[in-house]
């Protein structure tokens, strides 16, 4: 029996716990980078939080925020929208690979190429899981997914997308991007940070692709997902800090 | 935001021009738009006013980011407004749904042009459907149907009030030909006409701290149980009947004892109007009905004009293949009287049209 409730961030709403993420899922442990990176930086009033369809609508009451529910892919221009009208917001839009690289893919590259000031963060688990495991942009070549049952065949169906390699490519100096994973919490929170000062300094568009588990759909243990995470995502995907305008200043900025 | 106009102005301007204007009067503080044809200068008139009245505007990379972003504005508690026409409308659908499963004042002009598909750039009256019913909803909009440049000024203005007043997307619908036409009219400072301004008001980034002097506002668009939508549609179903009745306009002439009845709504009401005085000259006895809004429809105010009417006939005439005429059909279900067409699919409709088609059916 549980005796001491963990610790957990301020930010969190507590009705809404525990939450309804599949066990093994890589979500809680962003959303508890998130949580605890808000609560540092103070802004929880003035945060808005905006979640996708797919697994990440299940964060739409997760934090002690003002959040929206979007659609599909949507929930860039709803983000866009928000911090045009009310700059002085702090927008953070979170959305799935499908989302943010199928679907809302002329959002995304969009956003990046006007360098809207809002902060988007993609959790890439290299399938759809809210819908049942299909494949995905992200999802590796030769994985097997519900619609690639033999394994992704990269001559039928392409490469991989890497979304931070392209979003690098689109923005300008004054954007933040990096590629994070949940298997090293702290340079997630590192990156987390980093792409919410960015939005609040006022420099640009800010994105952080966290690479995340999904053992639910990849029908793994906890020790093929973690091998899975940590060598072949991590080989396929680099983790790391692809644009950084706020240089090393940060005290926070140190070793993870 | 500095005031749009210190005294009312006679102008002679196009309908796209009007647009801009009166979303100005409206204060409206945002537009986000997408380039399509025939809507094109309300962004070219919007962009050259808005940075002398300090309100904003962003051209999006589509029409479904165009929706979006007013989704998210207003949210955020700021009137923002989009317009569109044609293919812009039918991308539009995903977002509108949005402001419906909502209730987001969103408020959306229409300037209808020819489909199906890309279709003309010039004009239709084949978005009737669409704008009322489009979307995986019930229609919980409200569509006005304008048909000359000082009811786009008035219904705009209105447009924004209505939408803030009730919190359902609300539309103007207008058309290529109302677009870009010009035409004399009257623009004004709606407060100076004793128009009451619904004040904005954000649903999300509220003030106070969160947990001390609020609860977190949490927005919810997706619902796990089938019992949590069934109650969500069934109470916006509740709102939406009960405030038809403060809603819904119309504009009826000469249906007293009328052999029969000409039913159009938008720019075609014109013709209709002509056509029906016309006819009177030439001791045809033939009334005019037209509702303002397609949604809610006036129902009960046309069942009332064909009951004081001697028709056994009425004609529906529109620039569409039967959009009005389904609308008609299924609102005043029931009524015995035989139902005509005149559809004239993305082509204009004048009087002499009317008048022939009356006369060979009497």
């Amino acid at each position: 029996m549980q005796t001491v409730a963990p610790a957990v961030p301020r930010s969190w709403y507590l009705p809404t716990k525990p939450h309804k993420f599949c066990p093994g899922c890589g979500h809680g442990i962003v959303l508890k980078a998130l949580g605890e990176t808000i609560d540092e930086l103070g802004i929880q009033d003035q945060t808005i939080f905006g979640c996708d369809i797919g697994c990440s609508l299940l964060a739409w009451n997760f934090f002690a925020c003002d959040s929206t529910q979007t659609h599909h892919g949507r929930t860039t221009p709803v983000m866009v929208g928000i911090k045009r009208a009310r700059p002085e917001l702090i927008t953070i839009g979170y959305m799935g690979d499908g989302g943010g690289y199928s679907i809302g893919s002329q959002h995304l590259l969009n956003a990046a190429v006007r360098n809207e000031k809002v902060t988007l963060i993609l959790v890439n688990n290299t399938n759809y899981g809210m819908t049942g495991g299909q494949m995905a942009p992200t999802t590796l070549p030769g994985q097997k997914t519900e619609t690639t049952p033999y394994g992704r065949d990269v001559d039928l169906t392409g490469y991989p997308t890497k979304g931070p390699e392209f979003i690098a490519q689109v923005t300008p100096d004054s954007a933040y991007v990096a590629r994070a994973t949940v298997s090293k919490y702290k340079q997630l929170k590192r990156f987390l940070r980093n792409a919410l000062r960015n939005q609040m300094e006022g420099n640009g568009f800010s994105f952080v692709e966290v690479l995340s588990t999904c053992p639910t759909n990849w029908r793994t243990n906890a020790q093929q997902t973690w091998h899975f995470l940590e060598d072949e995502m991590e080989h396929y995907f680099p983790v790391g800090e692809l644009k950084n305008p706020l240089g090393k200043g940060d005290a926070a900025n140190v070793a993870d | 935001m500095p005031q749009v106009m210190n005294e009312p102005q006679k102008a002679f301007i196009t309908g796209n021009e009007t647009v801009a204007w009166a979303a100005l009067a409206a204060g409206a503080e945002i537009m986000f738009g997408y380039p399509i044809t025939p809507q094109n200068e309300v962004m070219h008139y919007w962009t050259r006013l808005a940075p002398k009245y300090k309100r904003g505007f962003l051209q999006t990379e589509d029409e479904i980011s165009a929706g979006f972003t007013v989704c998210g504005a207003v949210q955020s508690g700021k009137k923002a407004f989009t317009a569109t026409a044609g293919p812009g409308n039918v991308l539009m659908q995903e977002p509108f749904g949005m402001a419906e499963g909502m209730r987001l004042p969103l408020v959306a002009v229409i300037q209808q042009r020819g489909g199906p598909s890309s279709g003309t750039v010039v004009y239709s009256q084949q978005e009737v459907t669409l704008t009322t019913y489009g979307g995986n909803g019930e229609g919980h909009r409200i569509v006005y149907s304008t048909s000359n440049h000082q009811e786009i000024y008035d219904y705009v203005i209105k447009a924004f009030n209505i939408a803030w007043k009730y919190r359902f997307p609300t539309f103007v619908l207008g058309d290529g030909y109302q677009a870009k036409m010009r035409e004399p009219l009257e623009m004004y400072n709606p407060e100076d006409r004793g128009i009451e301004m619904v004040q904005p008001y954000p649903l999300i980034g509220l003030p106070g701290n969160i947990g001390k002097d609020r609860e977190p506002q949490h927005l919810c668009n997706i619902y796990s149980l089938e019992e949590e939508l069934y109650d969500v549609v069934m109470k916006i179903s509740k709102e939406y009947e009960s405030i038809s009745r403060e809603i819904v306009e119309f504009e009826e002439k000469e249906c007293d004892g009328a052999d029969i009845l000409v039913v159009s709504h938008g720019v075609v009401s014109r013709a209709a109007d002509d056509a029906v005085k016309a006819l009177r000259k030439q001791g045809i006895k033939a009334g005019y009905f037209r509702p303002i809004t397609l949604r809610p429809f006036p129902a009960q105010q046309l069942r009332e004009a064909i009951a004081r009417s001697n028709a056994r006939k009425i004609l529906i005439a529109e620039s569409a293949y039967g959009q009005l005429y389904r609308l008609v059909r299924q609102e005043i279900y029931g009524e015995t009287v035989a139902m005509e067409t005149l559809f004239m699919p993305g082509v204009g409709i004048i009087d002499y049209d009317i008048i022939n088609k009356v006369k060979g059916i009497l």
